[in-house]
């Protein structure tokens, strides 16, 4: 497993941390124009309150979709590390794609599930992993190697003490509190995405 | 040229390398020559708006991209095009099996294809239904130009009349 694992941890003993400072940690450490796609809700405000780059990418609805954007930007820039930052609901509504992304082999793709149990945004309904379900066993399933959760804010340190653009694919799961997210959402999808390509050197003119 | 042929070699003219698709009879051996391709990156989806999403990163990241599927798979993806495709202005090149016409043996298709239509037009979304393989060519090379040069996705519906349509349909029908 990726460096600072060698314990499994059980999703029923690790920390509950926080999802801001938790995010902000991660866009502190990215040092090589990481991608990062952040779900909609609060991975989104979230990443949008640590500080805006030019390599982060916005959603306005489309739930469940971060993977898969970050796994299209992962295939298209196999030298660049590419992050997904998805809530446990919006996990839930695409499971399949930890399927298709398993068996692609991005070796440039780590996503991370940031686990409350909870639609917070939505009323607190629970989730399936406040019940029965647990995300990182699915990963495995789904044929990830690389799948654990964070047992610790240390722990989190060590585990994306790494350069992202090899040894994924990944799939982090952080148990989080309920703190609603704190950035305010962009609203100027035109605008968001030509950043974003910018940010990628993708734009043709 | 098979229909299948000028697809595959429009989109090579065209450099759309990343082909996102879901399973369908008639795609079948579009999504075989693909898969076979150096060219190609082909990503097998398990959901429609799953594929559309992979499309949409290729793009922005700057690998043009294709999806594929079938006129079911395409009622599966309405909130991806009102809350990705169409807001952020992605050149989505929609590849659209036309299924629930000309021969279909399933209730269920029949009612599900008149969805298509209705959708495209709500959303404002160019679309052709492209029925016969003289002007397929033109058709489909203009489409995809003018997709990436007014950043605007299109829906290219292959109708049974230029297919064939579904081969396991034959049996079904009475």
């Amino acid at each position: 497993m990726t460096k600072g694992g060698g314990v499994t941890n059980q999703r029923t003993s690790v920390a509950t941390l926080n999802r801001a400072a938790l995010t902000r940690r991660l866009v502190e450490r990215l040092e090589h124009d990481e991608a990062v796609i952040a779900g909609i809700g609060n991975a989104n405000f979230d990443l949008i309150a640590a500080g805006h780059r030019p390599q982060n990418f916005y959603m306005l609805g489309s739930m469940g979709l971060a993977c898969p954007i970050a796994l299209g930007v992962a295939l298209a820039q196999p030298r660049r590390g590419v992050i997904a930052l998805e809530g446990d609901g919006s996990m839930l509504m695409m499971l399949g794609s930890l399927a298709t992304i398993a068996n692609m082999r991005p070796a440039n793709l780590t996503i991370i599930v940031w686990d409350n149990g909870s639609y917070q945004i939505t009323g607190k309904q629970p989730t399936a992993t406040a019940g029965l379900t647990d995300i990182v066993a699915v990963a495995r399933g789904a044929g990830f190697a690389a799948s654990e959760w964070v047992r610790d804010a240390a722990h989190f340190d060590a585990l994306i003490d790494r350069r992202f653009e090899a040894g994924g694919p990944v799939l982090l799961a952080a148990k989080i509190d309920d703190e609603p997210g704190k950035g305010r959402q962009a609203r100027d999808p035109p605008l968001i995405r030509r950043r974003f390509m910018e940010g990628l050197g993708a734009s043709r003119d | 040229m098979t229909w299948s042929d000028t697809l595959l070699q429009t989109f090579k003219d065209n450099e759309v390398r990343l082909i996102a698709h879901v399973p369908d009879n008639v795609l079948a051996p579009l999504i075989k020559a693909v898969a076979v391709d150096n060219y190609f990156v082909s990503v097998g989806a398990t959901r429609e708006d799953e594929a559309v999403g992979t499309a949409t990163g290729a793009y922005m990241a700057g690998l043009r991209s294709a999806v594929l599927m079938q006129t079911s798979g395409f009622a599966l993806i309405a909130n991806a095009l009102a809350s990705l495709v169409v807001p952020y202005q992605i050149p989505a090149i929609l590849v659209i099996s036309e299924r629930g016409t000309l021969g279909e043996f399933n209730l269920g298709q029949t009612l599900v294809a008149r969805t298509m239509r209705p959708t495209l037009e709500a959303l404002g979304i160019v679309h052709h239904t492209l029925t016969d393989q003289s002007t397929l060519r033109f058709i489909l090379d203009s489409s995809i130009k003018q997709a990436f040069t007014t950043q605007a996705p299109v829906a290219l519906i292959l109708s049974p009349l230029l297919t064939g349509g579904n081969p396991a349909a034959q049996a079904h029908l009475v």
